[in-house]
């Protein structure tokens, strides 16, 4: 199939002219020309929603300051991305979450890959002009290992919510009550599990802030004492690129890079939480073979022989219909297209299945 | 159309069963006229209709008798016996019973000349007051639907529309937006689906203009919702009304049900061919769902929560279809500008507002209710003309328009014309058409925090700005009327309220700070007077006045310790009294009780 090529547009952003895909957002183009826009609600995975109100711009022609998130480009458009008034609002944005937000950076887990501490950093801004309550937060009955809710810190972004919502389809999480006390929140405040989550942590990875974080790297690390090791996942056949977060040698959580292989961000449960087991002292790093009752370590090509011969015994003493296979969805198409190989040519069975449809 | 003009038979007496009047007793008030007609014999030639509002909220029960339109105001159920044998005797009224202006001045007799209602244009409000809401042959029988039959019959959408662009109709939900315009645009969206709502979802703290005329005159709204159906090309409508309108939604659901029988909704309307539906949508009680893109959030079962606009819900509206919102008093105007034509509506009005405009005057006025008054006039006009001015002869001090929207009018500006630009130039907006009247007796910086903490309460929490700013800025206000208010605050007040204005979402937000801005604009010295001299010239902020007891007045009575829940005052019998200002807890009981008038509030 192709696509016919997107129409060309052509706009100037802060005096440069510049061309852009029609149906691209302000934001969009931004990005990608190396203009910075700073935002807390957006994520390319996720609708625009235009809620935190700092990628606002000036267009010419527009009354006020429309958010780059949800201004479609347009031809001839003119856009001012930093003005001393943008500026001014923009700081005030920040000076205000920052009046309603936990600042208990030293012990966060988001310390260092949080975006509005990035911001308030950018702004310079050492404290805020304006003190006042807090939000409410409800006690929560989360008694789960893998994801930690602190509504403390949350900036009502959305962005769990709608990850939640638009990506998962599951709606484990929505907004509850409103205006200053409005929260993201389960259904009558249920823990997670009850509420049917099936902890995919897609919110974790989209919460900008230290809401909500992975608990089983809780204090194991800083995000920059961390080296970022991108890799393949091996849970199953759709290989989704993920990038496991390393410090000294050892994973202490995962992620998926925005944008990238064919799941372009997002992860499920097994990616995301399913790697302990690389460090486990039970895990088989080398093949074992039982000999008097005792396994012991041998080479691949001993544990292969073993293997083959008892294999063909099996189909010499009982006939082919004895054997049976089961490949693994960790296997490639490529792996598992030469295993029912194996099986019907060297052992003659048919009798070939797959754990994909358990 | 007014109240006296006879619909069916000849005697009527139409006994308003608003919510109201209804509150203070009016159906009850009905049932006894009925007994009383009975009782006379009088069956045949007098009748009774139960109306919806007339919008002298303040003086009902309201009863009017056609034909000759004798007005009784405050119609109990001991005077109806009267009434009904002067009427059934020789047609004559009962004088003592008749609306006085004052309470020495000459009774005036009908309805039509008492100052309340002669300035009135009645337009939106055109059969309300007059037919029984819950009868379709009542509004038939004066003219409603005519103008469906006449869109329908004489005119192709596209003129039609031209004749809402002409007639210079604004948006009456706040916005002023030129329906016609709206109407285009829907129109020319691409789509087979479209949808007409009329956006019932009144909110604002003292409003109840779209309250009455639903109440009252279910079908006007229906009807423009058929036209602009026709209009735009829709075939489905949603009325979306507040649930705590229970009168409002019963007599829609009437209404719709009656519309349906007669073939003025449903299939194949008067033989057109045309086709629309009507369904109520009951909202949960969020202000915020009165913004267009919540409210359509709301229908589809979402949480109301605002979306950026663009789209507009013109060309992405419900169920991403292309949708037309307009407000209740916008959709009630629609079939008299159809009837009697673009022009006449637009000879009605000054430069860019034209036609009427339906306030609800409220606050300390003699006369508070509903009015439908020209565009053009001037506030005053309305507060004293119409409203009478404030109660006990004292100076407005300030006119809020537009709740918690709007800004606040000082007395030296109530000239200002009622235009959507000459209120926008003074901080003010014309607005969904809440007016609120005070005197001295209020603070201005009381009153502006107490419409920051509607709107605070109200804000949905999708935006910074305003889940913040409007709580900070609520917090700061706050403090003032405690008497701890710093120098600064009035400039923090200021840089964020214009901060919440230009940066948030929805109007909510953009529009939440102007109560504020216009109190400290028009009022700065009483906001400088709470923050320097700790000094409440209105005595309204608790913190700052405390009650004394004047030894001359006083005689000693010892009333005011009687009603002292907390045991602040002591004094001998037949003493002047004194009051503990460190026990005190300003509840007010002693004043309230004291037969002499020596206790004040400095």
């Amino acid at each position: 199939m192709t696509q016919a090529p997107a129409q060309i547009i052509t706009l100037t952003i802060d005096g440069l002219p510049l061309e852009a895909r029609a149906g691209q957002t302000v934001l969009e183009v931004c990005r990608e020309n190396g203009i910075q826009i700073p935002t807390l609600c957006h994520d390319p995975r996720l609708e625009p929603y235009g809620a935190c109100r700092l990628c606002i711009v000036q267009i010419e022609g527009v009354r006020g300051f429309p958010t780059s998130c949800t201004t479609r480009v347009a031809e001839g458009m003119s856009v001012t991305t930093n003005s001393p008034e943008i500026a001014d609002l923009r700081r005030s944005i920040v000076e205000l979450l920052l009046s309603d937000h936990e600042l208990r950076c030293l012990s966060c887990d988001s310390a260092g890959a949080c975006a509005l501490q990035d911001i308030a950093y950018e702004f310079g801004i050492e404290e805020s002009p304006y003190t006042g309550e807090r939000h409410r937060v409800r006690e929560g009955q989360d008694d789960n290992d893998l994801i930690e809710r602190d509504y403390s810190k949350c900036i009502l972004c959305g962005r769990c919510v709608r990850i939640c919502h638009e990506v998962q389809g599951c709606d484990v999480v929505g907004y509850t009550d409103r205006g200053f006390e409005a929260i993201p929140n389960t259904p009558y405040a249920l823990s997670l599990e009850a509420a049917g989550c099936e902890f995919c942590g897609q919110c974790v990875s989209t919460c900008p802030v230290g809401a909500l974080t992975d608990k089983p790297s809780r204090y194991q690390g800083r995000v920059w004492e961390t080296t970022r090791v991108e890799s393949i996942c091996g849970y199953c056949g759709v290989g989704c690129t993920v990038e496991y977060h390393v410090k000294d040698g050892r994973i202490i959580s995962t992620g998926a890079p925005i944008g990238r292989g064919v799941n372009g961000g997002n992860l499920c449960a097994k990616g995301r939480y399913g790697w302990s087991f690389t460090h486990s002292p039970d895990r088989l790093t080398a093949p074992l073979v039982r000999r008097d009752g005792k396994l012991v370590e041998v080479t691949w090509d001993e544990a292969v022989r073993v293997v083959a011969d008892n294999l063909a015994r099996i189909r010499d003493e009982h006939g082919p219909g004895a054997v049976g296979g089961l490949a693994s969805a960790k296997c490639t198409n490529e792996e598992n297209y030469l295993f029912q190989k194996l099986l019907r040519t060297a052992i003659g069975t048919h009798n070939i299945d797959h754990c994909a449809r358990l | 159309m007014t109240p006296h003009a006879p619909t069916q038979g000849s005697t009527i007496i139409r006994v308003c069963t608003g919510s109201g009047c209804a509150m203070n007793g009016s159906l009850e008030v009905a049932d006894a006229f009925e007994a009383a007609i009975a009782q006379a014999g009088a069956n045949d030639s007098v009748r009774v209709v139960r109306t919806g509002c007339h919008g002298m909220c303040g003086s009902g029960p309201i009863v009017t008798v056609a034909p000759d339109g004798v007005f009784y105001p405050k119609v109990t159920l001991d005077r109806v016996t009267r009434i009904v044998e002067r009427l059934v005797a020789d047609g004559g009224y009962v004088s003592e019973f008749l609306f006085r202006p004052a309470e020495d001045a000459e009774p005036i007799v009908h309805y039509a000349d008492v100052p309340f209602n002669a300035a009135q244009r009645r337009i939106v409000l055109r059969r309300c007051g007059v037919v029984d809401p819950e009868d379709i042959d009542d509004a038939l029988a004066l003219g409603a639907y005519d103008g469906l039959r006449k869109a329908l019959e004489t005119l192709d959408p596209d003129s039609l529309i031209e004749q809402v662009k002409a007639s210079g109709l604004r948006g009456r939900g706040g916005a002023g937006f030129l329906t016609g315009q709206k109407w285009r645009f829907t129109r020319d969206a691409s789509g087979e689906v479209k949808y007409v709502i009329c956006n019932a979802d009144e909110g604002d703290p003292g409003a109840f203009m779209d309250r009455s005329v639903i109440e009252s005159d279910p079908h006007s709204v229906l009807e423009g919702m058929a036209i602009a159906a026709y209009a735009i090309g829709a075939h489905e409508g949603y009325v979306y009304v507040r649930a705590e309108y229970p009168l409002a939604v019963k007599r829609l659901r009437i209404a719709i049900a009656q519309a349906e029988e007669k073939g003025f909704l449903g299939e194949d309307i008067l033989g057109s061919g045309f086709c629309f539906e009507v369904k109520v949508r009951e909202g949960a009680g969020a202000f915020v769902c009165g913004e267009e893109t919540a409210l359509i959030a709301s229908i589809e079962g979402k949480r109301g929560m605002p979306k950026v606009r663009p789209p507009f819900p013109a060309t992405s509206g419900l169920w991403g279809k292309p949708t037309c919102i307009n407000n209740v008093e916008t959709l009630a105007n629609i079939a008299w500008i159809v009837v009697e034509g673009a022009e006449a509506y637009a000879s009605i009005g000054t430069g860019d507002s034209k036609g009427t405009k339906v306030f609800a005057l409220t606050g300390k006025v003699r006369y508070s209710g509903l009015v439908e008054v020209p565009m053009g006039m001037t506030v005053r006009d309305l507060v004293y003309g119409i409203g009478g001015g404030c109660a006990e002869g004292r100076d407005c001090k300030a006119v809020q328009i537009g709740g918690p929207s709007g800004g606040c009018l000082p007395f030296e500006l109530l000239d200002t014309l009622i235009e959507y630009e000459a209120l926008t130039e003074v901080g003010a907006i014309v607005g969904s058409g809440g007016m609120v009247v005070v005197d001295h007796e209020t603070c201005m910086v009381d009153f502006a925090r107490y419409f920051l903490t509607f709107t605070q309460e109200e804000s949905c929490g999708k935006c910074i700005p305003c889940r913040i700013g409007t709580k900070r800025m609520l917090e700061i206000v706050t403090r003032i009327t405690e008497g701890e208010g710093q120098e600064g605050d009035i400039e923090k007040l200021e840089k964020l309220a214009r901060d919440v204005k230009n940066a948030s979402l929805c109007g909510l937000g953009q529009t939440a700070p102007n109560p504020m801005l216009t109190t400290i604009h028009y009022f700065r010295e009483e906001y400088e007077e709470h923050i320097r001299s700790r000094y409440c010239r209105a005595g309204a902020c608790t913190a700052l006045s405390h009650y004394v007891i004047d030894a001359g007045l006083c005689k000693g009575c010892a009333v005011c310790k009687k009603h002292c829940p907390v045991g602040a005052i002591w004094g001998e019998l037949k003493q002047p009294h004194t009051i503990s200002a460190e026990r005190c807890i300003k509840c007010g009981a002693c004043v309230e009780h004291c037969p002499f008038n020596a206790i004040k509030r400095v």
